[in-house]
């Protein structure tokens, strides 16, 4: 079981519960991840991919199901605990990069760590130019996030989600923005650093071509997992 | 929780909470300008009317006792009724006459030992005619021990001519009376105590007090002089006492009475009119202040609120990448604080800066010092009410759903 990162039992999701609004958004989710594993989630718009993306990330919680990071069980968790959790065990990246305007490029990869204790230390501040090295910005270290491009952007809140060592990385639609050549070098970033970090990684793509070259691929439909399996390559 | 990781967050609240503001330049410039420009009308106005009315009360004071002990008033004694007898009275109140304080020489050892009496002066005075010439004044004598008197009113700070100088035949009268009657020191003077007592005096000091009533009917003798005129031989009229906190003069006053079986007539009684306006100016004052608080207030309020809409995304973000509520909580409560504390360091720097130009340019009636706790005061106050108008936007933010706020647009 150590080699498990994460698993949902039976997990569902139903948006504003007992009202004229409910919304039965995510039904009987069972799914494991291995570390190491490169995934990619794909289905159609409004299928579910965002919602259960939040609820792995402990951003939301689910209305039914259990849910282990590393093994932990977490639906009953506090709000603190939770935060906690995702600070030590999880990396994000959204669509909109969502850098902060107000510190430079270095001091955004080193969020994690200045809000889990504080002012950083030498081998932190190392540990990330290194990491900006790895997506190959460290020459915009002292730049601001408005005065880099879109797709540097997004490099960089990938250097940021690193920078923790999570043991998982989440993107939900991190290309979403991008053209399609900055996207694949984008994704082939996601694949050098699952390689290379061995962290396993779960990231939502509309592009079936991205989507094709993660090793495993699992496809959402109306809520529910409708296949999970090895990728089927794309023809050239 | 230990304090490591307290101070470890801290860090990192100032840190955000500082970049925050400074990120948002504009809008941190315009409500500093705003919190400013309160902080220094409040300063200003509290210095001015805070000057303006110790100066008032100085006046006041410079010419009057703080608490005037007296004899009790005569009333009408009544000889006990048989029991069961019902009795029907008309009384007219009895006419008053000068009279002295018994044994006055027990209450003055007894005043001079109250710890917050600073000066007890026993004074016998009493109306008489003052002649010179053909002119004649009606006139105050007051007769007293110039040692103690001065520490009352200190009348040597207000003479115009001659010496504070009594006894031997020596008196010092106010500058009114010396013109009225036409006198200069060195001149004589008639006083005439009535019932054939008459006494002729050398003018040894001329005073100005300032105030037209004094300076035109005292005149200032010996105790044995003014107690021999006014036929009231060894005996004193009223008790002057200076007392340490002058807004405590009633209450001392009350305390005095049940000290001493007598009268106790503090100043803030015989000036009802005066504490009554520098009352209301007070209140208006202290009005003006709080709604200028209150509007520099709403303004951190409603700058904060813009900016938590403005950082939804950056909150949400914060979030998933584990910064606590509280942690979200205190980046704002910290930039409202900040802001309070820095605006009002330079309004008070700005409000101070007035007060000197007031004292260079304005009407030169009085000097204005700003009280050195004032602008700390001031900052302190600042601080807490832009911690409290954060707290709003402040919790605001700390509860945004992430999940929701990370996909704001
Ligand atoms: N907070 C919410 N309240 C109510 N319904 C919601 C909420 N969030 C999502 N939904 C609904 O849940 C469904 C799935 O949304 P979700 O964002 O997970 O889809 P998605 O697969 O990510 O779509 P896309 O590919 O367009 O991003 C949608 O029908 C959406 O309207
Ligand atoms: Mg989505």
């Amino acid at each position: 079981m150590s080699d498990e990162v994460l698993r949902l039992e039976g997990i569902g999701k139903t948006f504003n519960q007992g009202t004229a609004l409910e919304a039965r958004v995510l039904q009987d989710i069972n799914l494991r991840l291995g570390r190491g594993e490169l995934t990619a989630l794909i289905g159609p718009s409004g299928s579910g991919k965002s919602t259960l993306l939040n609820l792995i990330g402990l951003l939301d919680v689910p209305t039914a199901g259990e849910l282990y990071l590393q093994g932990r069980p977490t639906r009953s968790s506090d709000d603190a605990t939770r935060t906690r959790m995702r600070n030590e065990s999880l990396g994000f990246v959204f669509q909109f990069h969502h850098l902060i305007s107000a510190f430079s490029v270095l001091e955004n990869v080193l969020m994690p760590l200045i809000i889990r204790s504080g002012r950083p230390s030498a081998e932190a501040v190392e540990l990330a130019r290194s990491l900006l090295q790895e997506v190959g910005l460290e020459r915009l270290a002292d730049k601001r996030p408005t005065e880099i491009s879109g797709g540097q952007q997004q490099r960089v809140a990938i250097a940021r989600a690193l920078v923790t060592r999570p043991p998982l990385l989440l993107a939900d639609e991190p290309t979403g923005n991008l053209d399609s050549r900055t996207a694949a070098s984008v994704f082939d970033l996601f694949r050098r650093i699952n390689e290379q970090f061995g962290c396993s990684i779960l990231v939502v793509t509309h592009d079936p071509r991205l989507a094709a070259s993660c090793p495993r691929t699992i496809e959402l439909v109306d809520g529910r997992i409708v296949s999970d399996g090895a990728s089927i390559p794309m023809p050239p | 929780m230990s304090i490591r990781p307290l101070l470890s967050s801290a860090w990192t609240e100032w840190l955000i909470a500082l970049r925050f503001l400074l990120d948002n330049r504009m809008q941190t410039l315009l409500i500093l300008f705003g919190i400013t420009v309160g902080s220094a009308v409040i300063v200003f106005i509290t210095a001015i009317i805070t000057g303006l009315q110790s100066n008032v009360v100085d006046r006041t004071l410079g010419t009057q006792a703080h608490i005037r002990v007296l004899p009790l008033d005569e009333f009408n004694r009544l000889a006990p009724l048989p029991a069961g007898t019902l009795s029907l009275l008309r009384e007219s109140p009895r006419a008053q006459r000068l009279r002295s304080i018994s044994n006055w020489q027990d209450v003055v050892t007894l005043l001079d030992q109250h710890p917050r009496l600073t000066a007890v002066s026993p004074v016998v005075s009493g109306p008489a005619l003052a002649l010179s010439g053909v002119a004649r004044a009606s006139v105050a004598l007051i007769g007293m021990d110039p040692l103690r008197y001065e520490r009352i009113i200190p009348i040597s700070e207000d003479l115009l001519a001659g010496r504070f100088r009594v006894g031997a035949g020596h008196a010092v009268i106010g500058s009114e009376l010396a013109r009225d009657l036409g006198l200069n020191t060195g001149d004589k003077l008639r006083l005439d105590g009535g019932e054939g007592r008459e006494a002729v005096v050398d003018v040894a000091g001329i005073f100005e007090l300032g105030v037209r009533e004094l300076d035109a009917r005292y005149v200032y003798l010996d105790l044995k002089q003014a107690q021999t005129l006014l036929a009231l031989p060894g005996g004193v009229t009223v008790i002057d006492t200076r007392v340490d906190e002058i807004f405590a003069a009633d209450e001392l006053a009350r305390r005095i009475e049940r000290l001493t079986g007598l009268r106790g007539e503090s100043w803030m009684e015989t000036n009802g009119q005066l504490l009554n306006a520098l009352r209301s100016q007070s209140m208006t004052t202290q009005m003006i202040r709080l709604f200028v608080g209150i509007s520099v207030a709403f303004g951190i309020a409603s700058v904060l609120a813009v900016s938590v809409v403005q950082r939804t995304r950056e909150i949400g973000i914060l979030r998933a990448m584990g910064s606590p509520r509280g942690q979200i909580l205190r980046v704002f409560l910290l930039q409202g604080g900040l802001l309070g504390l820095l605006g009002s360091g330079i309004g008070g720097a700005v409000g101070w800066l007035l007060v000197q130009v007031f004292n260079i340019f304005g009407p030169g009636l009085f000097q204005v010092t700003v009280e050195p706790g004032l602008i700390p005061a001031a900052m302190l106050i600042a601080c807490l009410a832009g911690v409290l108008a954060a707290a709003v936007p402040a919790r605001r933010a700390a509860h945004y759903d992430p999940a929701v706020a990370i996909r704001y647009v």
